[in-house]
């Protein structure tokens, strides 16, 4: 076996060394009624060139962009990888690394993390991030407990236009803990309902949770949401599963935002069926004792010299056990650096032409779209690069039918939302052309209702 | 002096940001083919204020620079314990990066995911095949987010019965995750002092289950590298008092092909593909922490659940008993595609020969290093050593074996824990490493015993060869500086 260096004479030597006849003896700790009798019912070792043909045979069972023409979002986005992320997160000495535990052998993830921590406090307008969580929905999970730490309260709201699987691993999460959920509805523009919320919020509210864009692509009010939050002293909690949308977007920051979630996947980081991505997390300085996760911090070395370890470790599990903000341990650290590495590249204008470009593409495909015959844009409020379609039949038998063109036109919305049975969620970047944006449209007008 | 450390050329680098000139670009986008749009200016940022302008050539050179001042498996030997740092296959991450599986969708519909389902669907039969469980959920992201998906299943199950139970039974060796997963489940956590021993036994377990007991907790082999020799007797006690058994599954890599948890009574385990099946730590993520259950929990799984009818495969979602979900998608498949190709490589007997090397690996350390380190227990150890820095002289420390240790050029163990251990020294070598590196490794260790007795200073000093000296991690926390302001010139 080519990762096992052992040879008969190493393992004699090695037995006997310990002082035992054989590795049977080794486990004599096992008791003999807890020992499998028998060999695994597993299949027998294949060759190197054997695993690539298998798993090239499950590649090929799956439609990518490469095959269909993808207008597919909804919380995974596709977006331009530039060549050198892939190259730099190959270098092992990263991806081979464990958690920066001795940081003097640990520079290089360290200091790499301190950066993400500094791009996403710029990009979301806060004042700290940590060094990343599993996924959007999982930090913004973490930000609900969070919220009720730092406030001591235990309401919270959650716009019911917050990305379904989000709002589902909140309810998760908070299953048998003291936290009261409320789901706050949309009006028909597809914002937030500032009527509802304004009967909702109370003394008692520990935060309001919304996404930014929200769910159907739509730019929620944040400033006044903030504002009606902060009047009754709770949190605003502001869920980016779109993050490409802040290199346009006034930063959740600027309108007094008081933790930012979110997930990283757009920077760099493939689809994936779903994962890994990365999940950032970022908040005020004041409440930074309150946050989980890891925390990279500058220091001084022996010699005077700056660097960088793990840092207010008593807020977290290894420490604190029962008592700690959170059970986390690991963050997402080699997707934290494909963010980081993306981030860099594209750097400050580049986000911004990026924004525009998606912003234009799925303009243009949504006017295109509302033209036509028994189509329509329900919600009228901006939108980034999605955008909610209704349909005069039945969305789920269209799309299935534009499947057959290799067309994967959006996502149905009666899976999340059991009314909307005749919308679909359309997502449009800067991967799409205008020739493919215009073949998506020749198909919705060719097909039948 | 022995170790493999050197001298070599290690460049300065300054932070990304300091090497921004305005005007430079690391970027290219295709012209815009559509009519440029606008959002209303009340919607819109200023700029991206701090965000770096470099060149490509520059970002290639930072982050090239910052990864030799890392050290990883391929580096070399890096025997920290509880963390199976085992060699990562490369075969693994060109698999894991075939377009069909990076650019599957994860709303393309299950008719044209089929790949990506299938492997999703046979990782879980293997997993339940290795450990003896009855089925498999792959969506947790890590092995606390798998405790977590355990442990609210097993609350599930209890209030499905219409009991309340409010506690967690937890050996003060286990890992810290393991009482703040069940703090988030709303338990009121009990520990158990494992004794002189190591070990926990049926006796102390039954002192402590009562009515309000919900689960115990443990870890088998346990932190301390030990087989939980009672585990059967255990497992049937807390289920005799209605209560469930949890398993951290993180030494796993000592069982394969020799037990299977499952069937010492164990109810619930997780697993850490990112150390028994060989994918990436990745400088701390992502990993993945399947979670195995047995049958009657099956209702609780969190959706959706990966199920095959005839010969397709699909997401069952209408699940009413599911504890939900614990993220979005359907877990972090990229890790799951390394552990298949893995399993595929290593195969029935490669798995089972894995279990044996790791463990002869470490009592081979644990033989030649009982002479110059205090070992605290007398079993048979299985993956890993726990020693003690009892006796060690000079003033030394564990801390100082550790940083010591670098000079000598390998990654320290895991040190401080288990708690239980006075300065623990935990040291879990791993199948993938020869008995050329293990000497090599244990003749540093023993020089070190040597040194504290004779030259402390070289251990109070330490490390001298590495790109920093050791590091003020109070200072950090104490005037905590968490990202990078230009005016107080962080560097």
């Amino acid at each position: 076996m080519r990762y096992l260096p052992h040879t008969d004479e190493d393992v004699r030597q090695m037995l006997e060394t310990i002082g035992v006849a054989s590795l049977d003896d080794l486990f004599t700790e096992v008791p003999k009624d807890v020992q499998l009798d028998r060999p695994l019912d597993l299949p027998e070792a294949l060759s190197e060139t054997e695993v690539l043909r298998e798993l090239r045979k499950l590649a090929a069972a799956n439609a990518t962009d490469d095959t269909h023409l993808s207008f597919l979002g909804g919380g995974a986005y596709n977006h331009f990888i530039p060549a050198v992320v892939d190259q730099l997160i190959s270098r092992s000495e990263f991806y081979t690394a464990y958690t920066p535990y001795q940081p003097e052998i640990s520079q290089g993830t360290l200091q790499a993390i301190f950066e993400y921590q500094t791009l996403i406090t710029r990009l979301t307008g806060m004042e700290v991030s940590n060094a990343s969580m599993y996924d959007g929905a999982s930090a913004c999970a973490e930000a609900v407990l969070m919220s009720v730490r730092a406030t001591r309260r235990n309401k919270v709201l959650v716009a019911s236009s917050l990305h379904p699987e989000y709002r589902e691993t909140i309810t998760t999460y908070c299953r048998y803990l003291d936290v009261e959920l409320v789901e706050i509805p949309f009006t028909d523009d597809g914002r937030l309902d500032q009527t509802a919320l304004g009967s909702l919020l109370d003394q008692g509210t520990a935060a309001l949770v919304v996404g930014y864009p929200n769910f159907f692509g739509v730019i929620e009010e944040l400033g006044a949401l903030v504002e009606a939050a902060h009047q009754v002293g709770a949190l605003l909690v502001s869920a980016v599963a779109e993050p490409v949308a802040l290199g346009l977007l006034k930063s959740p920051g600027e309108y007094g935002a008081d933790i930012v979630v979110g997930e990283g996947q757009s920077f760099g980081m493939p689809v994936s069926f779903g994962g890994p991505g990365v999940g950032f997390f970022a908040a005020r300085q004041k409440i930074v004792r309150s946050m989980p996760g890891r925390l990279i911090g500058a220091t001084k070395d022996s010699r005077g010299e700056t660097g960088y370890v793990l840092t207010l470790a008593t807020r977290e599990q290894h420490i604190r056990r029962e008592k700690a903000t959170s059970n986390i341990c690991s963050n997402q650290g080699l997707c934290a650096l494909m963010a980081t590495v993306y981030l860099c590249l594209i750097g400050k204008k580049g986000l911004r032409e990026l924004a525009e470009h998606n912003l234009a593409k799925s303009e243009y495909a949504k006017q295109a779209i509302a033209a036509l015959p028994g189509f329509e844009i329900p919600f009228s409020a901006p939108t980034f690069n999605e955008f909610v379609v209704e349909f005069e039949g039945d969305a789920d038998a269209l799309l299935e039918g534009l499947e057959q063109q290799n067309i994967l036109a959006g996502i149905g919305l009666k899976k999340y939302y059991s009314e909307m049975t005749q919308r679909f969620l359309v997502c449009v970047t800067e991967q799409s052309t205008r020739e493919q944006i215009d073949t998506l449209v020749a198909a919705l007008k060719g097909a039948q209702r | 002096m022995s170790g493999v450390a050197t001298q070599g050329l290690i460049l300065k680098e300054k932070l990304i940001f300091e090497h921004s000139e305005p005007g430079r670009k690391g970027y290219s986008l295709p012209a815009l083919d559509v009519p440029p749009e606008a959002l209303p200016e009340e919607l819109t940022r200023d700029d991206l204020g701090g965000f770096p302008e470099v060149s490509e050539v520059d970002v290639v050179r930072h982050f090239t620079r910052l990864s030799t001042w890392n050290y990883g498996v391929d580096s070399g030997f890096y025997p920290l314990g509880s963390c199976t740092m085992k060699y990562n296959p490369k075969i693994n991450e060109t698999v894991a990066r075939l377009p069909g599986l990076t650019g599957c969708h994860p709303h393309t519909p299950e008719r044209l995911s089929q790949g990506s389902l299938k492997l999703m669907y046979d990782l879980q039969g293997a997993l339940a095949e290795v450990s003896g469980f009855d089925h498999v959920t792959l969506q947790p992201a890590a092995g606390a987010h798998g405790e977590l998906a355990g442990l609210l299943m097993i609350r599930a199950w209890h209030e499905a019965q219409g009991n309340s139970r409010k506690k967690v039974l937890i050996p003060d060796t286990a890992h810290g995750t393991n009482p703040a997963t069940a703090a988030l489940c709303g338990y009121q956590v009990v520990p158990i002092a494992s004794g002189g021993s190591g070990v926990l036994t049926a006796e102390t377990v039954a002192e402590y289950m009562d009515k309000d007991v919900a689960a115990l907790m443990v870890t088998n082999p346990n932190t301390l590298g030990l087989f939980e020799s009672d585990i059967r007797e255990i497992c049937d006690i807390v289920h005799a008092g209605g209560g469930m058994v949890y398993c951290d599954g993180a030494n796993l890599n000592a069982l394969m092909g020799i037990a299977r948890p499952g069937d010492m009574g164990i109810d619930v385990m997780h697993f850490n593909l990112h150390k028994t099946f060989s994918t990436p730590h990745g400088g701390g993520g992502p990993g993945a922490g399947p979670v195995g259950i047995t049958r009657k929990l099956e209702p609780f799984l969190p959706k959706p659940v990966v199920v095959k009818d005839g010969e397709s495969y699909r997401l069952d979602s209408d699940r009413p008993l599911t504890i939900g979900r614990m993220r979005s998608f359907h877990g972090n498949f990229g890790v799951l595609v390394r552990a298949w190709a893995y399993i595929l490589t290593m195969g029935s007997g490669g798995l089972k020969r894995v279990s044996q090397m790791a463990v002869l690996n470490a009592n081979y350390i644990r033989a030649r290093l009982e002479g110059s380190y205090h070992l605290p227990q007398p079993h048979r150890s299985l993956h890993e050593v726990v020693f003690s820095d009892k006796n060690l002289g000079g003033d030394c420390h564990t801390i100082d074996v550790a940083k010591r240790l670098l000079d000598y050029g390998y990654h320290p163990p895991t040190i401080y824990f288990p708690l239980v251990v006075q300065g623990a020294i935990m040291i879990e070598p791993t199948e993938t490493e020869s008995r050329e590196i293990l000497d090599e490794f244990c003749d540093a260790m023993i020089s070190i015993a040597r040194e504290a007795k004779e030259q402390p200073e070289l251990l109070h000093d330490a490390p001298v060869t590495t790109v920093l000296g050791r590091l003020d991690e109070t200072a950090a926390a104490r005037q905590p500086c968490l990202c990078f302001i230009p005016e107080q010139g962080n560097k």
